[in-house]
């Protein structure tokens, strides 16, 4: 039992799972966000990256959404270990 | 009007709606504007037991707050048309992430209807599903549905009829939230019930403002607040 490695989304590499631990955004956006299934305690796969980078797409609560990296930067999370 | 009721389908996307609206209306939809907005909403008629439900085909949705178009047109068909029963359509394979929208309808509205639907490909999956419990929780029927093959529409149709006869009373948990925020809507609620009325929940308006939804602001001023003059 490590540290826990906390990442941005964003900088999450395809096949990784992120389990969120923070929104950093306000109001309409952050709204938006929870009602998409980003909330705290979520896991989150990354599925995959397009070829500029942005939008990613994620699947989390069995439904794949792709996010701008506005969106994405701002939601940090700790990497899971392969498998989990 | 007296046998006839307004019924609406909300949903988030994806989940059904406009099959079982179809299945049930056989087809006889028409298309209506709604409230100034140029979004049209599918309509038909079911007829049962001397009665005639009309049916109202929302756009699906994952949230009623998030303010897309969309999502105002489905949240304002709720809270300010008033349809006699809501019925909010779930996929049976993905019930944690359609049951935000369904909880976001319970605290808008007490006549709602829960229908699983897809529960042919969920029993395909292997999930079970304990509609008795749900009910218990939720204070409202929950009904397995097939939209596809028609399974459960006996059912459906007869939980709507009790409901718009009394004999079936909604009584839909309430959601509680932590104390800083119950405390500010003690706070507002009488306030806005002076304003509002019985006509929305006093509550759920309460807990909007708390959340500085303008959108729903507007919309009430608009509607509800008399004209000047
Ligand atoms: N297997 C199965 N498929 C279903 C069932 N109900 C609907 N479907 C399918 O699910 C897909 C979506 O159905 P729609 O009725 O268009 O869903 P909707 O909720 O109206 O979708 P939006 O209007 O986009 O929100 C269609 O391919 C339907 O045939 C069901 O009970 N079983
Ligand atoms: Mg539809």
């Amino acid at each position: 039992m490590g540290k826990p490695n906390i990442i941005k989304l964003v900088q999450g590499e395809k096949g990784n799972t992120i389990k969120i631990t923070s929104l950093n955004l306000e109001g309409v956006m952050r709204r938006r966000l929870l009602d998409l299934g980003f909330v705290v305690g979520a896991h989150v796969e990354v599925i995959r990256k397009s070829p500029l980078g942005d939008p990613i797409a994620y699947r989390v609560s069995q439904t794949t959404i792709a996010l701008r990296k506005e969106e994405s930067s701002r939601i940090e999370g700790e990497l899971l270990p392969n498998g989990e | 009007m007296v046998n006839e009721y307004r019924i609406a389908l909300a949903g988030n996307p994806n989940t059904g709606k406009s099959t079982l609206f179809n299945a049930l209306t056989g087809l006889r939809q028409h298309t209506g504007n709604w409230a100034g907005k140029t979004v049209s909403l599918a309509q038909g008629n079911v007829e049962y037991k001397h009665k005639t439900f009309h049916l109202i085909d929302l756009p699906g949705t994952y949230s009623l707050f998030s303010n897309s178009t969309d999502e105002e047109v489905a949240r304002n068909y709720i809270v300010f048309e008033k349809p006699d029963v809501t019925l909010v359509v779930l996929d049976a394979t993905s019930l944690e992430r359609n049951f935000n929208l369904a909880l976001q309808v319970l605290e808008m509205t007490k006549n709602v209807v829960i229908c699983i639907n897809l529960i042919d490909v969920a029993e395909q999956q292997g999930i079970q599903i304990n509609e008795r419990l749900l009910t218990n929780r939720l204070g409202v029927p929950v009904i397995k549905i097939s939209a596809r093959n028609k399974k459960g529409f006996p059912l459906l149709l007869d939980t709507i009829d009790r409901i718009v006869t009394g004999a079936i009373e909604c009584n839909p948990a309430p959601m509680t939230y932590p104390p800083m925020i119950e405390d500010k809507i003690k706070l507002i609620e009488p306030k806005v019930r002076e304003l509002v009325g019985n006509e929305i929940s006093s509550r759920w308006v309460s807990l909007r403002l708390l959340d500085g939804d303008e959108t729903l602001l507007n919309e009430i001023s608009k509607r509800l607040v008399p004209e000047e003059g």
